[in-house]
């Protein structure tokens, strides 16, 4: 995963709340077996009309918005399905944090893990943020990981919150898994311990044309 | 030591190690594994060298993708083939047990998870999937991870996480007459907002909730995440255990007897403490249908297309007049009798064989309206066969009902079945965003009776108008 450290980018305002994930990326495009390529059809209802052209009202078709890389949004961003497909459009199209006064849980972790900064802020912050994205292309918002700030435009500085483990993985860009890995011995531990206290927890068995031979209960 | 609720008493039995910060390593017991959020967690393996760490505890299904009509003809669309071949590639390479599209077993994953008795009481229970709250109706904790975090538990068996926030929402009472889970469900995220339950997981409490059978528990928890919450869990009692024994992957026998000894400890202790508490009264609830197009939009079927000019918050009144215009209604109308032309009655949320019963108990001796076209879309093989031995089947085809094949079909436009610009649809799914069932389509949720009471008069209709009271519905 790449590192986050600190960002200076356009920011995109989208004053809306719930804006889910099917709107993020609407579910035929998560047919793809890869996790690139998103970033065309990120926001595809919302960004394109019916014959594909581009809908010129959306915030993301217009200068200087089309580079964006911070999005800022109201409440409940990334509410619904759990599609990681949603930070991986995001991240295609370039956004690299996004600003709300808060997210869908699901959503808010899948961020994490690829490298995008969610940050908590109230709403009337969220406000101003957005009227400095009004703003354009001279007025760059910077996100300081490091020192957990958000610097306006005017040179005014908003601390934000966020989980010391998560900020520590996100500036390291470490792999969760490799991390969980060096807890082998503790998992093995507590496998070992787990099928004396709950012997009765059976195993799936594989079977090779799904017909286990027992008759089915609905 | 202040008393613990039932998400705190399974969490502890599943925390393998907590780190200096707090964040721990929580073990997983099951982990289910569909076409659309696994292929790139199972290239991430092979590109790091990697196993599955617990094949045996992990079981794969398509559903997603596929058709709902004949299963001896071919995937049409290539992508979807694609996905779905590239699941049967990865379970064939990583040894995952799987029930491929041909088998009766195959269906909705969170229908096939409680139906095998893979899905069991106290287990933590995963999956790419955000409806995998569903599966805490058997009093699990189980939710819905990203594919990153699928990749981690096919790596590890396990997930980084912090304890989540304890909600309960106690429902007291007896619902009335065509009132079902759906609508307890649909009033609760009506009341707590889409929102209301983030950070949280809900357990459902109250002797509405303890009333319902294992289909309409499954229907509450399903739609949590609809709430914001990480899962829903209602306290496992003698409905689940008899729901649980003897299906096919629960344990046997004595086995099955040490487990229920396990699971009956895992209730909430009197004086454990909720972060949050809400109380609904049952007898408020009626019948409901959603207007808008997010799932807290709820209206009782009684009730009156919301004004925005009557709405105090100008950002709120905004976001009603778009969807109003999205889905194509006036303002202070009545919401019943608007006119629909599709019924979808499936999905994770009410595909089960109560919820087909329902339906067809409403649709007996009736025919669907002319112009509507309306589908059944049982949520595996098993409720098919089921509800074929019962005749269902039988009187949804006399009424002229679509009886298909199962799937997740037109929950989520990933698969043929879709709705086209600005078709209307009485939809018993769990989300009514824009273009959810397909780009333009507009969705009003609702239980499976008052699908079927759609269907048969052609626009949205309060069931009680079809159900003698005395009946149930």
């Amino acid at each position: 995963m790449r590192a986050f450290t600190t960002l200076t980018g356009i920011a995109a305002p989208m004053p809306a709340e719930n804006i889910d994930t099917d709107q993020i990326i609407p579910a035929r495009f998560l047919k793809t077996i890869e996790r690139s390529g998103l970033g065309r059809h990120a926001f595809a209802g919302l960004r394109y009309e019916a014959d594909g052209s581009e809908n010129p009202d959306f915030v993301l078709n217009k200068e200087p918005y089309r580079r964006a890389e911070i999005l800022i949004t109201y409440d409940n961003l990334g509410c619904g399905s759990s599609r990681e497909h949603a930070p991986w459009a995001l991240l295609d199209f370039g956004i690299r944090c996004v600003i709300a006064p808060n997210f869908a849980d699901i959503f808010y972790n899948n961020c994490f893990k690829n490298g995008i900064l969610p940050i908590r802020l109230p709403r009337e912050i969220c406000d101003a943020l957005m009227g400095d994205a009004r703003l354009g292309a001279n007025a760059r918002l910077t996100v300081d990981l490091e020192r957990q700030v958000v610097c306006r435009p005017d040179g005014t500085e908003i601390p934000f919150e966020v989980d010391a483990f998560r900020r520590h993985m996100l500036l390291e860009g470490l792999d969760d898994i490799g991390l969980t890995l060096r807890h082998d011995g503790a998992i093995t531990a507590f496998e070992t311990k787990r099928k004396q206290a709950e012997p009765w927890m059976p195993e799936i068995r594989k079977t090779a044309d799904g017909e286990s031979g027992t008759s089915q209960k609905v | 030591m202040a008393g613990r609720t039932l998400f705190d008493k399974i969490w502890d039995d599943h925390v393998v190690e907590k780190l200096p910060d707090g964040t721990c390593i929580l073990y997983i017991d099951r982990h289910l594994v569909h076409e659309v959020t696994s292929p790139q967690a199972f290239e991430g393996l092979r590109l790091a060298g990697r196993r599955l760490r617990h094949p045996e505890a992990t079981i794969a299904v398509v559903d997603h993708n596929v058709p709902t009509t004949d299963r001896s003809l071919p995937i049409e669309e290539p992508q979807s083939r694609l996905q779905i071949e590239t699941l049967e590639r990865n379970v064939r390479e990583f040894g995952v047990p799987y029930f491929p599209l041909r088998s009766r077993n195959q269906g909705i994953v969170h229908v096939v998870g409680p139906e095998q008795g893979i899905s069991l009481p106290g287990a933590t229970i995963v999956c790419g999937d955000s409806h995998t709250s569903t599966h805490g109706a058997l009093g699990a904790l189980a939710f819905g991870i990203g594919t990153s975090e699928v990749e981690h538990v096919l790596a590890t068996q396990t997930l980084l996480q912090k304890p989540a926030k304890n909600m309960r929402v106690t429902v007291e009472g007896q619902v009335g007459p065509g009132v079902t889970a759906k609508d307890i469900m649909l009033a609760i995220i009506g009341t707590i907002g889409t929102a209301g339950g983030t950070g949280h997981v809900i357990e459902f409490a109250g002797s509405a909730i303890r009333a319902l059978d294992m289909a309409g528990r499954m229907t509450l928890c399903n739609m949590s995440i609809e709430a914001g919450a990480r899962a829903g869990l209602v306290a496992p009692d003698q409905t689940t255990f008899d729901y649980v024994k003897n299906r096919p992957y629960a344990p046997k026998g004595e086995a099955f007897e040490q487990a229920v000894a396990y699971w009956t400890t895992l209730a909430s202790d009197p004086d454990a403490v909720f972060d949050r508490e809400v109380t609904l009264k049952a007898e408020d609830i009626v019948p409901s249908v959603t207007w808008g197009t997010s799932p807290e939009d709820v209206l009782p079927i009684t009730g009156l297309i919301p004004d925005p000019a009557s709405c105090d918050d100008p950002a709120r009144a905004a976001s009603w007049r778009r969807m109003l215009e999205y889905m194509g209604l006036e303002a202070g109308r009545k919401i019943a009798g608007t006119k629909i032309d599709v019924v979808f009655i499936g999905s994770c949320t009410n595909s089960r064989i109560e919820d087909l019963r329902a339906a067809a108990a409403v649709a007996k001796g009736r025919k669907v309206a002319p112009g509507v076209r309306a589908l059944i879309v049982p949520g595996s093989g098993n409720v098919k066969a089921q509800a074929e031995a019962e005749g269902l089947d039988a009187i949804f085809r006399a009424a002229g009902f679509e009886w298909r094949e199962a799937g997740c079909s037109m929950c989520l436009g990933m698969n043929p079945d879709r709705l086209t610009p600005g078709q209307r649809c009485a939809s018993t799914s769990n989300r009514n965003f824009e273009g959810r069932q397909g780009p333009g389509g507009r969705t009003h949720l609702c239980s499976p009776a008052m699908a079927a009471a759609a269907a048969v008069t052609g626009a949205l209709t309060d069931v009680r108008e079809l159900v003698p009271a005395e009946e149930p519905a």
